[in-house]
């Protein structure tokens, strides 16, 4: 089967400084991959080169055939990639009800009832029904990735890329963000999610990648990635992260 | 001839009053187009200056410095008596309207760019994200955050730019400060200019207060 999103010999520079060097990773469709690593090891780079936050100099990504360029072509692959990123990014001059519905109204150029509607569906699926009209200041850190995270499905996105979304949180409000992550997986949408939660990788990733110093040094199932890793780089990271 | 009669003469300022209060008109109008012109081109000029391909960001950063540099009085002149040079005679009122407006569009510009650069990168981010293009991304995420940031000094250059029409009287434009100087010589008593003075005080000092009223809150905002 060809994989949804196709990563070939990615290189990524900041002047010289080298952050990806020669990625190759294919994930299939409705896949849950979940991405760690140490710190610098380029894996908020990485993810953040799908949908072209950042540029990069070598090599290919494609989503669903489409090659991840500047150029026209970028907005549509855009729009079948959402994203949720670890300082929620609200758009705080907008109720949670407008941050959800801004894209369809936009981009895919609904209606504005219809956009509201399906804004206030998706809120409902995260938990927050009541809190649609609030502005993200009134929101709670966990309450705001929430509606960051109906803001990225109202897209109806081919993929959701996830970028530490609950390393700005406080500790109490971490669960409800991955219960309605975990509640994503397996629904048919392809996840990439960069994250330190081992717990919650081992229980929905499908494929676990470790990452350092700008490769990828070894994929597995999330069993055998935490019962028999087969680097001695893996060995250590995984070491030094169950220590504590 | 006492104090009184000679600076707050009653029967002279009563007798001008109607030609200051035209003066006063033009001179509200003249502010009124010239901000009004000079936010819209302001907008579009930090727009190219920020977002514009290589030349035009240069060009608008060059339009920005000369017109931040020029006295706006030279400029004033420079429009209503050199332009019919080469054949382009204005009104004294369009010549002070565009004057006011070339100027009033670089500051603006300036201001609205430390406006919209003061928006984290998150932002365009999230906008980029969802798949806005620019347009929407600058109408619906980021003007409107940005415009809120620079209300204060947004409104302190419109204040700026009330008062600067003054300067339109150089022209031989009818303004409250004409009219007052020549009632004043037909009068032959100073009552006119301390009428219009005031007029000018009742026009501006609750905009000052405003921008005051703003900073206040914005400091309890941000703290």
């Amino acid at each position: 089967m060809k994989a949804l999103i196709e990563i070939r010999d990615l290189h990524k520079f900041y002047g010289a400084f080298e952050a990806l060097r020669g990625i190759q990773l294919d994930i299939a469709g409705g896949e849950v991959v979940v991405v760690v690593g140490p710190s610098g090891s380029g894996k908020s780079t990485l993810i953040r080169c799908i949908n072209l936050l950042e540029d990069y100099q070598r090599g290919e990504i494609r989503v669903d055939g489409e090659k991840v360029v500047r150029g026209p072509a970028l907005a549509k692959v855009r729009a079948e990639v959402g994203m949720v990123f670890q300082s929620f990014n609200l758009f705080p001059h907008l109720t949670a009800l407008a941050n959800v519905a801004l894209g369809p109204l936009r981009v895919r150029h609904m209606s504005r009832p219809a956009a509201n509607q399906r804004a206030q569906a998706l809120l409902d699926r995260v938990g927050l029904a009541e809190h649609a009209h609030k502005f993200p200041g009134q929101l709670s850190g966990g309450q705001q990735q929430r509606v960051a995270i109906a803001r990225a499905l109202a897209m109806e996105p081919k993929v959701l890329l996830f970028d530490e979304p609950t390393s700005a949180l406080d500790p109490e409000m971490v669960g409800e963000v991955l219960d309605v992550m975990q509640s994503l997986a397996h629904t048919g949408v392809t996840m990439v999610i960069v994250t330190h939660e081992m717990g919650f990788a081992r229980r929905v990733a499908n494929r676990i990648v470790f990452m350092e110093g700008g490769q990828v040094i070894e994929q597995a199932p999330p069993d055998q990635f935490f019962s028999t890793p087969r680097e001695p780089r893996t060995r250590a990271f995984l070491q030094a992260i169950l220590q504590h | 001839m006492d104090l009184i009669d000679t600076f707050f003469n009653w029967k002279v300022f009563w007798s001008t009053l109607p030609q200051l209060l035209e003066g006063l008109w033009t001179t509200v109008l003249l502010g009124m187009v010239s901000i009004v012109a000079g936010l819209l081109t302001g907008l579009l000029m930090a727009l190219s200056r920020l977002y514009g391909p290589r030349p035009l960001r240069m060009l608008a950063r060059t339009y920005i410095d000369v017109l931040r540099s020029i006295p706006l009085l030279v400029l004033l002149v420079l429009v209503y008596y050199a332009l019919p040079f080469v054949g382009i005679r204005l009104t004294s009122f369009m010549a002070a309207a565009a004057a006011l407006t070339m100027v009033s569009c670089a500051y603006t510009a300036e201001i609205f760019r430390s406006g919209i650069e003061a928006i984290p990168k998150g932002q365009f981010e999230a906008a980029q994200a969802i798949g806005l293009g620019f347009f929407s991304t600058m109408r619906d995420v980021i003007l409107p955050q940005a415009f809120r940031i620079v209300v204060p000094p947004m409104t302190s250059n419109c204040i700026n730019v009330l008062k600067d029409t003054a300067l339109a009287s150089v022209v031989a434009m009818p303004d409250l400060l004409k009219q007052a100087t020549q009632a004043q010589a037909l009068s032959a008593n100073p009552t006119p200019l301390i009428g219009a003075a005031l007029l000018y005080l009742l026009l501006l000092l609750p905009l000052v207060r405003l921008v005051g009223h703003f900073e206040t809150r914005h400091r309890a905002a941000t703290h």
